[in-house]
């Protein structure tokens, strides 16, 4: 099939097109994880009869990755065996193992690396983030030099843990980094984390909560340190990994390093293509129509999940990237409504963003957006017994909230953040104890300061972000 | 005329139908009757109440409110402490950490699952027992005797026994019930002295099972040391007592309720005879559309609250209508109808938040495992009284008899 071919013209609008579009048209989905899952089966429910082509570079079918740095790195779970439950039917042509290397958005195709091209009236992008390798490359390749985002890397690094190595050494103490020192932990596995940051989480949740998150790691046997980067790894001669070099003059004696220095979102196949995406994700509009690169809202394009980052009002219209399971689910139904709907149908993805993470035995659960925020006020419980409710405060309004074991709660914070209620908050509550009566520098390290990746990024304009530069044309 | 829907819930002649006073109620989502409790009885309201921080389960905080229908903390001399049903945190999560060490996950993941083939003898056991197929009386000789056998060999209660605490439950079951007109006094004083009379006769068991721990929750709960420390022996009984009560008083109902709703509907019953596993989404839409609790009485407002508009002031009483909730045209599409099939059924049934039911996975598979049995088994079975007799409670709500007759019992 020529590149180059001429569209076959799908009227996007007027009489019976949207009909047309449902009962003949052809949908195509980047990406055959989560948040492409999920699209598959809302567009068939919502009665799309047409051809539908899931396109993955995994060779695997959709699976769950939350469990990879939990129970499979516990035993207690199987890498393959974490498919995603199907909610429905999809009937999909799957095109699995093969990457999308293009995307001709004039002649509306893309470009696979086995040379196919399949053509689409409605492009759906979920190809998510990859692991930030370890940045040298000849260290990286070691033997015993993990990281953890598919299944496969998930299998791997279970089967080197159980062999039982001497030592792990997780760089980076974000919330992956943390769940597999804390299976390691769990194991009896000695565990060293190193974090650049003040302490474990502090990108994500700020210093007061990080403090708690240290003491977790430390009350737990796992050998922390911060404040501290990891300049170089060492192999052996067999090409093993034997030891890693600190910024801080000592040198930790490992055989396995997990590399958890956050992601990078895979939108390089689109390069060129005009679509508005780059490092920051794919930009687009509150229902997930992606935007081209002049800014411009495409009417066939839409992204959704990992990848995607969108202007939420909640949040001061700041485009969002979230690297959160709820999120990909919410995203991609709402990018299939609207896929399927006229303008005045489509919906606005405005989901309270949520996340969960288990370590060292607790619950972490958070709402909101806590890394926008500068105050914090322990509302419920207390940071001593590790058992507590977090609100945070930015400008005078709730706009976020974060649980260690108090889960249950945190409805009633995310109505907070919806109404955009007062911060900090008036109310008696049940279990407000005295170190809760007052608001706190929440303490997030400077923004600038690049962090092992919080999972909430605000990628909107910032002063410090000049990737653009303005020619005048003569 | 001001006490009107109040009292038309606690009317035992609404017993058998309650559900057009609750449309009616839904009608002022805030319901609020002269000196009584704030009434909610839609969906989203009351599941936002129910994750409320500013909403305390503490019967101590309801001295201010007036009327304590739960009676627990009777004046003085009190039998038992309030159990963590009618605690706040951090007292409350404590109390539920403890015995959840014994009865769920992550400590005991499998303790529910592995008493499936014993929960499976025991009603093969009583399906087999049961009379004259042309008249048996479901909730007698079935939907009674199944949970408590089983909440007594979870706890390690003797099964002789359940003569004399089965009146102090039935006391303890009927205080629940709140009357805004009764003295409080006078209701709490029978609750007081049932409660004692409990207590008397779980710490000699508790007695016997630290001299002679078995396997069961109750040489478990006597004896552990987590990391929360050992429980007080008063902390142990009103545990104790909760879960023999609690264990037993709502799964007959929602057993009874189940089987005259699948008579009621012969098709879904049908269904069931044929693919047991649809038993799963049966007892889910069961939980929704007949409640064993119906409503919540219990909560107070620590602070002033709005909800819908209304200002319900720091100190009042609230009454949560999970069984009103749970058929709010608002949430549920079609709410008074039965149906399994439903896409998305989160309702109110098991409550929710930190207080949500503690034995509802053992709740469901009981009544689970109860149906799908019942189902296979009787032939042809029919309602003898439809609507059946009820109990007079209001909040835990079920028949009193459910007497129905079949052609015969299948093996
Ligand atoms: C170890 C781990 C633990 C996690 N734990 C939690 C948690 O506890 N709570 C939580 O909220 N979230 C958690 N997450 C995050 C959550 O898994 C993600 O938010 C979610 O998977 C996002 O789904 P997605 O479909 O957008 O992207 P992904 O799941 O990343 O899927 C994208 C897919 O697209 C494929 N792809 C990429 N490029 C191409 C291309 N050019 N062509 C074809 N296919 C391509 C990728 O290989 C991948 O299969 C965790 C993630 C990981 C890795």
């Amino acid at each position: 099939m020529p590149w180059t071919s001429r569209p076959r013209r799908c009227p996007v609008l007027g009489d019976g097109a949207l009909e047309q579009l449902k009962r003949e048209g052809r949908i195509v989905v980047v990406g055959a994880s989560l948040a492409g899952l999920r699209a598959a089966e809302t567009l068939r429910a919502k009665g799309f009869v047409g051809s539908l082509t899931m396109i993955g570079d995994e060779p695997y079918e959709p699976y769950d990755r939350p469990p990879l740095s939990k129970g499979v790195l516990l035993g207690r779970a199987r890498a393959h065996r974490t498919a995603l439950p199907r909610l429905r039917s999809v009937d999909a042509t799957w095109r699995l193992g093969v990457p999308a290397t293009g995307l001709d958005m004039a002649a509306r195709r893309v470009r696979l690396a086995d040379g196919d091209d399949v053509p689409y009236d409605r492009l759906l992008i979920a190809t998510g983030v990859r692991a930030r390798p370890w940045p040298r490359p000849e260290e990286a390749e070691l033997d015993g030099v993990f990281v953890l985002r598919t299944r496969d890397e998930g299998a791997a690094l279970a089967r080197r843990l159980d062999e039982g190595p001497k030592r792990v050494l997780v760089i980076g103490g974000g919330f992956a980094g943390s769940e597999v020192a804390s299976a390691c932990r769990e194991r009896g596995l000695p565990v060293t984390v190193a974090e650049r940051g003040a302490a474990p989480l502090v990108g994500a949740l700020g210093g007061v909560v990080a403090a708690v998150a240290a003491g977790l790691h430390r009350e737990h046997g796992v050998d922390l340190r911060c404040g501290v980067m990891v300049t170089a790894l060492e192999g052996d001669a067999s090409g093993r990994v034997r030891a890693a070099h600190l910024s801080d003059g000592s040198t930790v004696e490992t055989d396995v390093v997990v590399v958890s220095l956050g992601a990078l979102r895979n939108t390089e196949w689109l390069n060129g293509s005009g679509l508005g995406a780059g490092p920051r994700g794919i930009a687009c509009d509150a229902g997930c129509r992606a935007f081209d690169i002049r800014g411009i809202v495409t009417d066939d394009i839409y992204a959704a999940g990992d990848v995607a980052r969108c202007p939420h009002p909640l949040f001061g219209y700041q485009f969002l990237s979230l690297e959160h399971w709820g999120n990909a689910v919410a995203q991609a139904g709402i990018a299939a409504h609207n896929m399927l709907s006229e303008s005045i149908d489509r919906l606005p993805h405005m989901d309270v963003p949520a996340f969960w993470s288990s370590q060292f035995g607790v619950n972490v659960k958070s709402v909101g957006v806590p890394s926008m925020a500068t105050d914090i006020l322990i509302s419920q419980g207390s940071l001593d017994s590790r058992r507590f409710v977090g609100v945070y405060g930015y400008q005078g309004r709730v706009i976020g909230a974060v649980s260690f074991d108090h889960g249950r709660w945190l409805p009633f914070y995310k109505e907070l953040i919806e109404r955009t209620a007062p911060f900090p908050p008036q109310f008696p509550t049940v279990d407000r104890h005295t170190d809760g009566q007052q608001p706190m520098d929440a303490d997030f390290p400077d923004p600038s300061v690049p962090s092992h990746g919080p999972t909430v990024t605000l990628s909107g304009y910032s002063p410090a972000d000049r990737r653009m530069t303005f020619t005048p044309a003569h | 005329m001001t006490h009107t829907l109040l009292h038309q819930i606690l009317d035992y002649a609404n017993r058998a139908d309650p559900y057009p006073i609750y449309e009616e109620l839904r009608r002022t989502p805030v319901h609020h009757e002269a000196d009584g409790p704030y009434v909610i009885s839609t969906y989203y309201e009351i599941r936002s109440l129910l994750h409320d921080p500013r909403i305390s389960s503490d019967a101590r905080n309801q001295a201010s409110a007036g009327a304590d229908p739960l009676a627990e903390s009777a004046p003085e001399g009190s039998a038992l402490p309030p159990s963590f049903l009618r605690l706040d945190p951090p007292e409350h999560d404590r109390m539920r950490r403890m015995t959840n060490r014994h009865f769920g996950p992550p400590h005991s993941p499998h303790r529910v699952d592995a008493m499936r083939p014993e929960l499976h003898d025991i009603v093969a056991g009583l399906i087999d027992g049961l009379g004259d197929p042309g008249r048996i009386d479901l909730v007698e000789e079935f939907a009674y005797p199944f949970p408590v056998t089983v909440i007594c060999r979870l706890l390690g209660v003797p099964r002789e026994d359940e003569a004399r605490f089965h009146t102090w439950a039935d006391t303890l079951a009927a205080s629940l019930d709140p009357d805004p007109d009764a003295d409080p006094a006078e209701r709490g004083k029978g609750a007081h002295e049932a409660r004692m009379q409990l207590g008397m006769y779980l710490a000699g068991l508790i007695e016997e099972r630290r001299k002679n721990p078995g396997d069961d929750m109750l040489s478990q709960l006597a004896t552990a040391k987590g990391q929360d420390g050992p429980m007080t022996t008063m902390e142990l009984l009103s545990t104790a007592a909760l879960l023999l009560i609690a264990g037993h008083e709502t799964t007959v109902n929602l057993i009874s309720n189940g089987m005259l709703t699948l008579l009621r509907n012969p098709d879904v019953l049908q269904r069931l005879r044929a693919e047991p596993r649809l038993a799963v989404p049966i007892v889910e839409e069961l939980l929704r559309f007949e409640p064993p609790v119906q409503l919540l009485p219990g909560r107070t407002t620590l602070a002033d609250v709005d909800v819908r508009g209304v200002t319900i002031p720091k100190g009042s009483t609230l009454w949560l209508v999970l069984a009103s909730g749970n058929r709010d045209p608002q949430r549920f599409e079609n709410p008074d109808r039965f149906d399994p099939d439903r896409p998305d059924i989160q309702h109110l049934g098991l409550g929710s938040g930190i207080h949500s039911c503690f034995g509802a996975p053992l709740a469901r598979l009981e009544a689970q495992l109860a149906l799908s049995e019942l189902a296979r088994r009787l032939e042809n079975p029919r309602l003898l009284d439809d609507p059946p007799q009820y109990r007079q409670n209001a909040v835990l709500r079920g028949p009193r008899h459910l007497r129905i007759a079949c052609d015969g019992i299948r093996p």
